[in-house]
């Protein structure tokens, strides 16, 4: 499993670069333009990284978590749940940058390799932001009545969640 | 709805250590945030840049298209009311596929575009389509196999190994899909569409 995970990237790296090739793009130019595109993107969501953390930092310093949540903390470590994760799990469907905060709170406080640091990496990749995507698709062509579709993708969205709970609790 | 949430984190959070006095943990944390964010936007940046280069070889070879060609018999099976040649089809599996290579920010024109034609052959155009809400929550649900974000930052904190990740979030992320999608459907046979 562990050699597994080490070579999916490398592998797929290595596909792309020779099939490109192959078809005779002229590949380290796209690469530069591709590079190009990706800096935009980082220097595009950079506000929103700085709003969020600086959000996410003064809740979960405020220790509300702990002293509110930590009511249920018996129940969920029954589970193996930290408790640190659940504003992560309320938070998934709503905003990838304020999970993508908390994330990084618990890879400081705990390290990417703790229980509660792998559980947090596999939450952050089960999901999209359920709301943000509904609200810019529909909204790009004027769909006013989106029917049934957010109960459905929150549903996926709970799915989702709780493969991750249980999934880490098998794997690690 | 995002204002809501940070407007909710910012007030709870400072409101809350004024009681139990925690304010002057809270000054520091403001003050140091700025870095923090710094921090965190230098540790996934470069796996974004390299990453987008990547895919844009894989772009301009043609794999995106040719992996939409191959997703296409199960794609027609999954909005049976898109007619099989119509294009919406086309990017909706390079949405797909821009997804799972962990490109969310590439996938979305291609989302757009799908929702465009999709809108195109909606007889109601202020209400979402069933194929529509197929999409979103194939969408929503997102298939993603390379993190992109997640394993620069689990490589940005000393990570022994980043990408041990991957497969327990191929699994959740592929039984999100699957629990939408039957829902989907069984609303959809509910309704008789």
């Amino acid at each position: 499993m562990n050699t597994l995970s080490k070579i999916v990237i490398p592998i797929f790296v290595v596909f792309v670069i020779f099939y490109g090739f192959k078809k005779r793009v002229s590949i380290y130019d796209a690469f530069l333009d591709g590079a190009k595109e990706g800096l935009m993107i980082s220097f595009n969501i950079f506000p929103s990284v700085i709003a969020m953390v600086f959000a996410i930092n003064i809740f979960l310093d405020s220790n509300f978590v702990y002293d509110v949540l930590g009511f249920f903390e018996p129940i969920l470590n029954l589970i193996k749940i930290p408790i640190e994760i659940m504003p992560m799990a309320l938070l998934r469907p709503i905003s990838g940058t304020a999970t993508l905060a908390i994330m990084n709170d618990i890879f400081i406080k705990f390290g990417p390799d703790s229980y509660a640091g792998r559980l947090a990496s596999v939450l952050q990749g089960c999901t999209d932001t359920t709301i943000y995507v509904l609200a810019l698709y529909f909204s790009s062509i004027g769909i006013r009545k989106t029917r049934y579709s957010l109960p459905v993708g929150l549903f996926a969205d709970f799915v989702g969640i709780s493969v991750a709970f249980l999934i880490t609790m098998l794997f690690f | 709805m995002v204002s809501y949430i940070w407007f909710f984190l910012i007030v709870i959070g400072i409101l809350f250590s004024m009681f139990t006095g925690r304010l002057d943990i809270i000054n520091d944390s403001i003050l140091t945030n700025g870095k923090e964010a710094l921090d965190l936007m230098l540790s996934i940046l470069p796996i974004i840049v390299l990453w987008t280069g990547i895919m844009k070889i894989a772009e301009e070879a043609g794999l995106l298209q040719k992996f939409a060609r191959l997703m296409q018999p199960i794609l027609s099976r999954l909005f049976p009311s898109v007619p099989k040649d119509n294009p919406a089809l086309g990017y909706i599996a390079s949405n797909i596929a821009a997804n799972m290579m962990g490109l969310g920010s590439a996938a979305t024109p291609f989302g757009l575009k799908a929702m465009s034609e999709l809108q195109k052959i909606n007889t109601k155009k202020d209400t979402a389509s069933v194929a529509m809400i197929t999409f979103l929550v194939l969408n929503t649900a997102g298939v993603t196999i390379v993190p992109t974000t997640v394993l620069a930052l689990r490589i940005a904190h000393g990570s022994a190994n980043p990408s041990e990740i991957i497969l327990p979030g191929v699994i959740a992320t592929f039984c999100s899909s699957i629990g939408g999608l039957l829902l989907d459907y069984f609303i959809r046979k509910k309704n008789r569409e």
